[in-house]
């Protein structure tokens, strides 16, 4: 897998060469030209955070929180250790960017980690990465050594007398370590169980002390958004979402993968450069912001721009950009009764609402999709979304609940049509052609 | 109990973390306890947890919590499908069931030589390449058509 399209791209310029991640060819393309204007002109740190507001970077995790204010809620006399996190546990169902950009531009992130633990005064930072990409772990931990070995990462850095210790750590399989505080349980050795907030982590995070987390791909745009200017940066996006995003997009498109575009790209022009939909078919609904995030059906989500404000008003979220796409032999029950088995078991168990309503949400899918589904189901559905949403430490219970609300609400005769005749409405060996598989027999 | 080797690799995965919390290397030393014996025994769950100075117990609480630890014998190939919605659509169910056929188990049963275990995944991150497996943990591999799935099973003979 690679970047297989962009528009006016900033993070993913000239990374194609196999030697892109070294950090020779990262000095070439302009890598740690930021963090060495930042030591030598000794920027001040509330500069640097100025600086990230104006550009307008948002998270890109799922949350869009503004980056540079998430920064200036570090405190600034605090003594002790402060700490800078990377969140690479990418596994929202969907999502697959952050490998990427790990896979082929991970000085980008090493750069933007450091300056964030300049603008924030972290000593120790940690990327945590997704346990399913071994490969990909043990290419950071290549690129850490470079770094390392330049003078960019450990004591004095750049004779600048700014010491910050930057480590990997590999995740072993568990979707809730993508939520922060999780994820911060899981390096502290823990089971990955989520923290009640607040304290936030800015106030309380890793060991007990001050923690900045964020996702990999918003630390890999922070040199690019330094070095070609905030404003720059924001009017690369459009206002309130600054820069470009990473496009994760599966499902039935001719060409599945990341693709760089401007915040604001209208979703049909994402779709054309994905190579459209899969043997011509008909695009029937879509997910826009990984599998946590509502379901679009095709006439809503085709009038849409990809950006934070305007995936919102449409009734979904922008989440990590993970695009997934569905075309018309796709059966919505079946589509969701593998989301709802997923969020039950990704459930960590901890709250009561979200350890027993993820598993009754897929028993009562299941039965439906498996013909035993009962009239009042789609009500009972929507009461366990109820009992489980804002009931729960973390979001994992809402995002189980958002996916069973939408396609109930979008897609509710086809609910009741498996109900009623116990049947999909799409027939089984339409959907079996969906997939692609088999394709070289049929 | 772990050879010197695994040792070494526990030691190296401790010293990225404060000198007051070992524990934090846990995850990566049951991996590396688990990369040697194939799986994880209690008794390793236990060993790893006294070198690192933490109950056995909070040990066992990360080898159970985290899915790609193994607390039972798996075979010589430990192969993970990813049937996640994302893959589905691209094909991770039928490469499943592609692989239950060929190799006349079901998930989470191994063969009879003992070779190759399959286990049902969830998203690895990697929905673009869908189908996608890996193998043992480590070896992630993509766009697994039948054709792709037969070299790999030949591979693994």
């Amino acid at each position: 897998m690679a970047i297989l399209g962009a528009i006016n791209p900033i993070l993913t310029v000239d990374i194609e060469g196999g030697n892109a991640w070294r950090l020779d060819d990262y000095v070439k393309r302009g890598g740690y030209a930021a963090l060495k204007r930042i030591m030598a002109e000794k920027m001040p740190p509330a500069q640097l955070i100025e600086e990230m507001k104006k550009s307008g970077l948002r998270g890109r995790g799922g949350a869009g929180f503004p980056t540079g204010l998430k920064w200036s809620f570090m405190p600034k006399d605090f003594k002790g250790e402060k700490y800078i996190v990377c969140n690479s546990d990418e596994g929202e169902p969907g999502t697959f960017k952050d490998r990427d950009i790990l896979s082929f531009n991970p000085h980008s992130v090493i750069e933007g980690m450091v300056i964030a633990a300049y603008a924030v005064g972290a000593v120790r930072g940690y990327n945590y990465i997704h346990g399913e990409i071994w490969e990909v772990y043990k290419r950071f931990e290549e690129a850490l050594d470079e770094a390392r070995a330049a003078g960019f990462v450990g004591k004095n850095i750049l004779g600048s007398g700014f010491d910050f210790e930057l480590f990997a750590h590999h995740g072993y399989g568990a979707y809730i370590c993508g939520e922060e505080s999780a994820l911060l349980e899981s390096i502290e050795g823990k089971k990955g169980q989520p923290r009640f907030k607040p304290p936030f982590p800015a106030s309380v995070g890793l060991y007990g002390k001050p923690t900045t987390i964020n996702n990999t791909e918003t630390f890999a745009a922070v040199p690019f958004a330094l070095n070609m200017g905030p404003q720059n940066y924001l009017e690369a996006g459009k206002p309130n979402n600054g820069g470009t995003k990473l496009f994760s997009v599966s499902g039935h498109v001719n060409r599945p993968g990341n693709y760089e575009v401007p915040l604001g790209t209208p979703f049909m022009k994402l779709l054309e450069m994905a190579g459209g939909m899969r043997g011509g078919r008909k695009l029937k609904a879509c997910i826009p912001g990984g599998s946590s995030a509502p379901v679009l059906p095709a006439e809503i989500i085709s009038e849409c721009t990809m950006d934070y404000d305007s995936i919102s008003k449409a009734g979904s979220m922008l989440g990590s950009g993970a695009v997934i796409v569905m075309d018309e032999t796709t059966c919505m029950v079946k589509a969701l009764e593998r989301l709802s088995f997923f969020y039950y078991e990704e459930s960590c168990g901890q709250c009561t609402p979200c350890r027993e309503g993820t598993n009754w949400m897929y028993k009562v899918v299941h039965r439906i999709e498996t013909g035993l589904g009962r009239p009042e189901d789609l009500d009972l559905l929507g009461s366990v979304t109820k009992q489980i949403m804002g009931r729960t430490i973390c979001a994992l219970g809402d995002a189980a609940s958002m996916p069973v609300q939408s396609f109930i609400k979008h897609f509710r005769d086809e609910f009741a049509y498996h109900i009623e005749h116990k049947k999909c409405l799409v027939p089984l060996d339409v959907q079996r052609s969906g997939s692609g598989f088999f394709k070289a027999t049929v | 109990m772990l050879t010197q080797e695994s040792i070494t690799r526990i030691d190296r995965e401790v010293a990225k973390y404060p000198a007051d919390q070992k524990q934090s290397a846990i995850m990566a030393a049951l991996a590396i306890a688990q990369e040697e014996k194939g799986w994880l025994p209690s008794e390793a769950i236990e060993f790893v947890a006294n070198y690192l100075g933490m109950p056995p117990i909070a040990a066992y609480e990360v080898a159970s919590f985290y899915n790609m630890y193994d607390l039972q014998p798996v075979g010589k190939y430990k192969l993970t499908v990813c049937t996640n919605l994302p893959c589905m659509l691209s094909g991770g169910v039928d490469a499943g069931e592609y692989l239950k056929k060929k190799l006349g188990i079901g998930y989470n049963e191994t063969t009879p030589d003992g070779k190759i275990t399959l286990k049902e995944g969830e998203c690895m991150g990697a929905c673009g390449d869908a189908p996608v497996m890996l193998v043992n943990n480590r070896r992630m591999c993509s766009c697994m058509q039948p054709e792709q799935i037969d070299k790999l099973l030949a591979e693994l003979e």
